[in-house]
């Protein structure tokens, strides 16, 4: 049976790890690799890179570290930020990732998405939606917390799986790095409306956080970056949690 | 020396890197030379399952993996769509024919049980279910990474090893003589996977079932 996946997220910024909160005020959390090959012995059920290096000059540091984390850690890697192109595509899948997540480009060029999983599989293209709440509405952001667009939530995850995504990437920007639980509402609601799984991110800020996504929302994975970066909470702890409530994790 | 056959589907690098982990000598290439010098061959692969088969045909590589496999008798080792090419055919975008090395065909998962997504992505348990040099050291309930949206249907229960449930029973992994093949990633499944490919190399280089 399938187990619900534990998700460490590495926000990266100019080759560090970095935590923001409501995607501001970042901090410095450390050198990815190492913390990469941390969550590795710990058991985490795949990684996900977040790249939110301004400049396009410094993605060489970017493939540097997806390298060096895929020489040494044999789980699946997932790698976000700044992908305009397939050839950007081409080169993140060659350097070791497994999946690539993509936010703007998707929401600026809808026709990328078709295009991105006809040539690399429905299974390799996840689509980041990243959404805020403005007047009481649900709107998708782009271009990090930058660009408010027209798009609603909802529609536009349905229109991101119909154009052949295999997963969304959920990640409130209200939520994030505020360590107080997942915006339970909207996951529901999205899983609902998609039929392909829905990663959830932003908002854990303790254990139950993650039980809650799953059981009260059918989230298929849950994800993290605070609470395994500023708590005493591990990955190992996370899953003796997630087991005791009754949820199906992997044993390792 | 080990053969991974590059036909442009997917990320080759990850099984590269982890037969080299577990100390298998590896060189990755699609030239026919290359090939028939192996002792071994993996055919990894993600994508869809027509680009991968036009892919094999481009290069010229059906013939001569054909002949690896049924007259050198050479290891096989078939990952993801590697695996699901060796059926007669799928039906990803409408019908495509296959290798034909196995007696199946490839179909889309489809449930109306809305908790059972599709692609069925992550990590699921496995049953063993006949012995196979392939699994030496692996057993029912270790747990592997699955990505995939289609499934191959054997019509001859006797290839499959080992079956996964998602919904219903699917085959998981198969072996037909000298050919073995995994619908998850062995690169991707940590341990448990290094130890499959462990096995893999540690073969001796042909294999008479």
């Amino acid at each position: 049976m399938l187990k619900t996946r534990l998700i460490p997220t590495l926000l990266l910024k100019n080759g560090r790890c970095i935590k923001t909160r409501q995607f501001d005020a970042a901090r410095d959390t450390g050198d990815p690799v190492k913390a990469s090959k941390i969550y590795d012995a710990q058991g985490a059920d795949e990684l996900l890179f977040l790249d939110i290096t301004a400049s396009n000059e410094r993605r060489d540091i970017l493939f540097d570290i997806i390298q060096r984390v895929a020489e040494e850690c044999f789980m699946p890697l997932t790698v976000g930020g700044g992908i305009r192109s397939m050839e950007d595509i081409r080169k993140i899948l060659k350097m070791g990732a497994d999946k690539v997540a993509i936010c703007s480009a998707f929401v600026e060029n809808p026709d990328f998405v078709n295009q991105a999983s006809r040539t690399f599989g429905v299974s390799t293209i996840i689509g980041i939606v990243t959404y805020r709440r403005v007047d009481g509405k649900d709107k998708v952001f782009i271009h990090g917390k930058e660009t408010e667009t027209e798009q609603n939530v909802l529609t536009w995850a349905k229109e991101l799986e119909e154009r052949g995504a295999g997963e969304i990437l959920l990640y409130s920007i209200d939520h994030d790095g505020m360590m107080n639980g997942y915006d339970i509402d909207m996951i529901r609601q999205v899983t609902q409306s998609v039929s392909i799984p829905v990663i959830v991110c932003g908002g854990a800020g303790k254990l139950s956080d993650f039980v809650d996504a799953v059981q009260n929302a059918n989230a298929s994975a849950v994800s993290a970056g605070s609470l395994f970066h500023f708590t005493d909470q591990n990955l190992i702890k996370t899953r003796a949690h997630m087991k005791n409530a009754g949820l199906a994790v992997r044993s390792v | 020396m080990i053969v991974i056959i590059d036909y442009h589907m997917g990320n080759l690098r990850s099984v590269e890197k982890a037969v080299e982990w577990v100390g298998g000598e590896v060189i990755v290439s699609n030239d026919v030379d290359v090939i028939e010098e192996a002792d071994k061959i993996i055919l990894p692969g993600v994508g869809a399952f027509p680009n991968g088969m036009k892919n094999l045909m481009e290069l010229g590589l059906v013939d001569v993996l054909k002949k690896q496999i049924l007259v050198h008798h050479k290891p096989f080792l078939g990952i993801c769509l590697g695996m699901q090419l060796l059926a007669k055919k799928s039906y990803e975008f409408g019908e495509c024919i296959g290798l034909g090395l196995i007696d199946a065909e490839v179909v889309k998962f489809s449930f109306a049980d809305q908790s059972l997504r599709v692609p069925h992505v992550g990590w699921s348990d496995i049953c063993v279910l006949k012995e196979s040099p392939f699994l030496d050291g692996i057993q029912t309930g270790d747990d592997f990474y699955f990505v995939h949206s289609y499934h191959m249907k054997n019509n001859n229960p006797k290839d499959v090893v080992a079956t996964c449930r998602y919904g219903f029973e699917f085959t998981a992994a198969i072996q037909k003589d000298n050919m073995f093949a995994t619908q998850f990633h062995p690169e991707k499944s940590q341990e448990k996977g290094l130890r499959l490919l462990s096995q893999f190399v540690m073969l001796g280089s042909k294999v008479n079932a």
